[in-house]
C-alpha cells in the first residue's frame, strides 16, 4: 500500500513532466496537422537553459532558491520560446501548404540540428548538478517503508499545475486563445475572417516552446543529470501521451502525459524496469486498437 | 509611440555616424530589391520553372537510369577499397529506400519505425547463422520472412489506424525492437551485441583476406587480397537492391499494385470499388518488411557485427528522408537521394562533429526548396493511350 502511494506520487511527478511537453505537441498538431519532431529538442534546450541560468545565478550569489528558480523559469521559458519561433520561421513556414511529409522532414532535419549543436557546444557527457530543493515530507510509515513527498515534487506538481492554469486561460479566454482555437477549427476561414494566421501559428510554436522549457527545467531539477540526447527519449514519450490522449486535444495531452507516467513508473516498481517503455508503448498500441482516435480525440469524419 | 521612438533613434543614429548608417541602408537597398526580384520571380514562375524541371529531369531519367547503372556496375574496377565500402554504404541504403518505398511511396502508409525490419533481418541472420552455422545464402531468405512476419505482426494493430496515428505506432515499434535486443541479453548479447558472424561464400569459396586452400583468390589463382572480398559484398548489395527495384517495378503492374496506389489516393474509394484493404495494407508492410530484412542480413554479414546500436530512431529518419527527398514513389528519385545523402554525408567527413549538424540542416534546406523531392514529376503505372508525366503535386501522400 505504502510502496504502492510512493509510486503513485513519483508517477504523478513524471507524468506532470510528460504532459507540459505533450502540450506543445497536440498544439501545433492541433492547428497545422504536422509531428513537430524537434519539439523534444526545445526541451531538452530548455533543460540546458535552466541548466546554465541555475548555475550563472549562482555564479552571481543569488541564493536565495525560490528566485533563482523564477528568474530561471522565466530565462530558459523566453530563450526556448526564441527557439520555438526561430524553428517555425525557418523550417515550417515556407513549407505551409505544402504536402504533409515535407515538414516532418524538415522537422525531423531540425531536430538533428538541435541535437548536434548542443553536443558540440556543451559536450556529449552527463551533466551533472546538484539536487536545489532536498528533503521532503514523510507522510506515513508501513512496515519500514517510508512514504517520501520531496519538495521537489511538490514544486514540481504545483508549478506545472499553475502554468498548465495560465495555459488554459490563455486558451480560453484571450484574444490569442481565441485565435488559436478558430486556426484549429479551419485555417483558411480563420484567415479569411481576419485571423493572422501566420501570427497565430508562430505564437503557437512560442507557446508551445516556453511549455517544453518549463518542463526542461522540472526535468533537471527532478533528475539532476541531462544529456544532449534526452529530448529523443522524452519527445517520443511525450508524443505518445499526446497521441494517446487524443491528439490536437489539450485536456487529453495532460491525460496521456499522465497515463505514460503512472505506467511507465508502476511498471519499473512491479514488473522490470528495462522493458517500461515497452510497457508505455504496449498500452498505446493496446489504446489505440479499441479507440483508433486516443482517448479524448474526436473521431475522423472523412467526406467524399 | 512606436514610431516616434523609431525615428528619434534613427535621426540620432544619422547624426552620430553618418557613414556607416549610409552603406548599412544602401546595403539593406540592394539587398532588398534582390530579395524582391528573387521573390517576384517565385511562385509563379518558380512552380513553372519547377515542372519545366521535373519534365526535363523524368526525360533525362530514361538516359540517366541506365547511366547510373553501368557507373554502379563499374565501380569496383576502381579497386579502390574505400569506394567500394562507400558503394556498399550507398547501396544498402539505395536497397532501404526502395524498400520503404513500397510502404511510404506506394501503399501511402507513413512508417516511421522501418529499422525494426532491419534489425530483424540483421539479428535474424546473426543468431541463426552463429547457433546453427548456417551460410548467408540460406539464412538470407528465412532473415527475410521473419521480417515480413513481423511487418504483418506490426501491421495488424494499425489496420484502423490513419495517418500520425500510425507513424506514431511505427515508431513505437521500433523502439520496442530496440529495447528487446537490449535486454534480452540470453538470445542477442544485449548491448555487446553479436560477433563472429560469417561471412558470405561464393558457391562455397570462402573470401578470406590471406588466401589459403578453399578461397577464392586461390580457386581462380588469383593474388590473395581483402578487395575481392569488398567487390564480392558491393555486387551481392547490388544485386539485392536491382532485385528490390525489379520486384517493385513488376508488382506496381499486377493488381496489387494497383491496389496500393489506389489505397494511397482515396481509402475510401478504393474499399467502395471492393479493394480488400486489409490484404493491401499487409501486403504492402510484408513486403517493405522482406526487403528491409535481407538488407538486414546484408548488414550483419558486411560488419560480421551487430549490436543495438546500429538499429536507433535515426536510422528510421534517415531511410524515410531518402524516400521523401527523393521524391515519394519515384525508384530513380529515391536512387540519387541516397547517393546525395549518404555519398554527401561521406564528403562531410572532415567535419567531425559537426557534420550532423550539415545533415540536418540539409535535410531542411533541401525540403523547404523542393518539397516535393528531387524527382517531381511521375510516370503513371497505367494510362490509357500515351503515358503522360504528371506533377507530384496531383498525386496524393496517403492518408494511411
Amino acid at each position: 500500500m505504502a510502496y504502492a502511494l510512493q509510486q503513485l506520487i513519483n508517477g504523478v511527478t513524471l507524468g506532470m513532466i510528460y504532459g507540459l511537453i505533450a502540450v506543445g505537441y497536440t498544439m501545433v498538431y492541433g492547428i497545422i496537422g504536422m509531428i513537430n519532431f524537434a519539439h523534444g529538442d526545445i526541451f531538452m534546450v530548455g533543460a540546458f537553459l535552466s541548466m546554465i541560468s541555475l548555475l550563472g545565478l549562482a555564479a552571481f550569489g543569488i541564493t536565495s532558491v525560490p528566485l533563482a528558480l523564477a528568474l530561471t523559469l522565466i530565462f530558459a521559458a523566453a530563450i526556448a520560446s526564441l527557439y520555438g519561433w526561430t524553428v517555425e520561421r525557418l523550417a515550417y513556414r515556407p513549407l505551409r501548404g505544402s504536402f504533409r511529409l515535407a515538414p516532418l522532414i524538415s522537422a525531423i532535419g531540425m531536430s538533428i540540428v538541435l541535437q548536434t549543436f548542443v553536443q558540440v557546444s556543451q559536450g556529449a557527457r552527463v551533466k551533472p548538478m546538484e539536487a536545489l530543493l532536498p528533503g521532503g515530507v514523510q507522510l506515513m510509515d508501513q512496515g519500514g517503508f517510508a512514504v517520501q513527498l520531496s519538495w521537489m515534487q511538490v514544486a514540481i506538481v504545483i508549478t506545472t499545475l499553475v502554468v498548465l492554469a495560465v495555459f488554459t486561460w490563455l486558451v480560453t479566454r484571450t484574444s490569442l486563445g481565441r485565435s488559436m482555437r478558430a486556426c484549429e477549427q479551419d485555417l483558411k476561414m480563420a484567415g479569411l475572417l481576419g485571423i493572422d494566421t501566420d501570427r497565430t501559428i508562430s505564437l503557437t510554436f512560442v507557446i508551445g516552446a516556453a511549455l517544453a522549457a518549463v518542463a526542461g527545467l522540472m526535468f533537471l531539477l527532478y533528475y539532476g543529470v541531462i544529456d544532449f540526447y534526452i529530448g529523443f527519449v522524452a519527445g517520443v514519450k511525450a508524443f505518445t501521451a499526446a497521441v494517446l490522449g487524443g491528439i490536437g486535444s489539450l485536456p487529453g495531452a495532460v491525460i496521456g502525459g499522465l497515463l505514460i507516467g503512472l505506467i511507465e513508473v508502476f511498471w519499473s516498481a512491479y514488473f522490470s524496469v528495462q522493458y517500461k517503455d515497452v510497457a508505455a508503448f504496449s498500452i498505446l498500441v493496446i489504446v489505440l486498437i479499441f479507440m483508433p482516435t486516443g482517448i479524448l480525440g474526436r473521431a475522423d469524419v472523412e467526406k467524399v | 509611440m512606436k514610431s516616434a521612438l523609431r525615428d528619434a533613434v534613427l535621426s540620432a543614429l544619422v547624426a552620430l555616424r553618418p557613414v556607416p548608417v549610409a552603406i548599412a541602408v544602401a546595403a539593406v537597398f540592394v539587398g532588398r530589391l534582390l530579395l524582391l526580384a528573387w521573390r517576384g520571380r517565385s511562385r509563379a514562375a518558380a512552380r513553372h520553372a519547377n515542372r519545366a524541371f521535373a519534365e526535363r529531369l523524368t526525360q533525362a531519367g530514361k538516359y540517366v537510369a541506365p547511366l547510373l547503372l553501368i557507373v554502379a556496375l563499374a565501380v569496383p574496377l576502381s579497386g579502390d577499397r574505400y569506394y567500394l565500402h562507400l558503394g556498399i554504404l550507398v547501396m544498402t541504403y539505395v536497397m532501404l529506400g526502395w524498400g520503404l518505398n513500397i510502404v511510404v511511396g506506394l501503399a501511402g502508409l507513413l512508417d516511421l519505425g522501418y529499422v525494426a525490419f532491419y534489425a530483424v533481418g540483421a539479428y535474424s541472420y546473426a543468431i541463426i547463422s552463429t547457433t546453427y552455422g548456417l551460410g548467408f545464402w540460406t539464412c538470407l531468405p528465412i532473415a527475410g520472412i521473419l521480417a515480413a512476419i513481423w511487418g504483418i505482426m506490426l501491421g495488424f494493430p494499425v489496420l484502423r489506424l490513419r495517418g500520425d496515428y500510425l507513424a506514431i505506432v511505427t515508431l513505437a515499434f521500433g523502439e520496442i525492437i530496440r529495447i528487446v535486443i537490449t535486454n534480452w541479453v540470453s538470445l542477442t548479447n544485449g548491448p555487446n551485441g553479436i560477433s563472429g558472424i560469417p561471412r558470405p561464400t561464393l558457391f562455397g569459396l570462402k573470401f578470406t583476406p590471406a588466401g589459403g586452400p578453399g578461397s577464392f583468390s586461390d580457386f581462380f589463382h588469383l593474388p590473395p587480397s581483402p578487395t575481392w572480398r569488398a567487390v564480392y559484398l558491393y555486387y551481392v548489395i547490388l544485386v539485392l537492391a536491382l532485385l528490390t527495384n525489379w520486384v517493385t517495378l513488376r508488382l506496381r503492374r499486377l493488381p496489387l499494385g494497383r491496389a496500393w496506389e489506389a489505397l494511397r489516393e482515396d481509402e475510401v474509394a478504393c474499399r467502395s470499388l471492393g479493394i480488400n484493404v486489409t490484404v493491401t495494407k499487409l501486403t504492402a508492410f510484408a513486403i517493405g518488411a522482406l526487403f528491409g530484412g535481407f538488407a538486414g542480413a546484408f548488414f550483419a554479414t558486411r560488419q560480421a557485427f551487430v549490436s543495438p546500436e546500429s538499429f536507433t530512431f535515426i536510422e528510421s529518419a534517415i531511410v524515410l528522408s531518402i524516400v521523401v527527398l527523393g521524391g515519394l514513389g519515384s525508384q530513380l528519385g529515391v536512387a540519387l537521394a541516397a547517393l546525395v545523402m549518404i555519398g554527401g554525408f561521406e564528403v562531410f567527413r572532415a567535419l567531425a562533429d559537426y557534420r550532423m549538424l550539415v545533415f540536418g540542416a540539409a535535410l531542411v534546406l533541401i525540403m523547404v526548396l523542393r518539397p516535393r523531392g528531387l524527382v517531381a514529376g511521375r510516370t503513371p503505372t497505367v494510362a490509357l493511350g500515351r503515358k503522360r508525366e504528371i506533377s507530384a503535386e496531383l498525386v496524393a501522400q496517403g492518408r494511411g
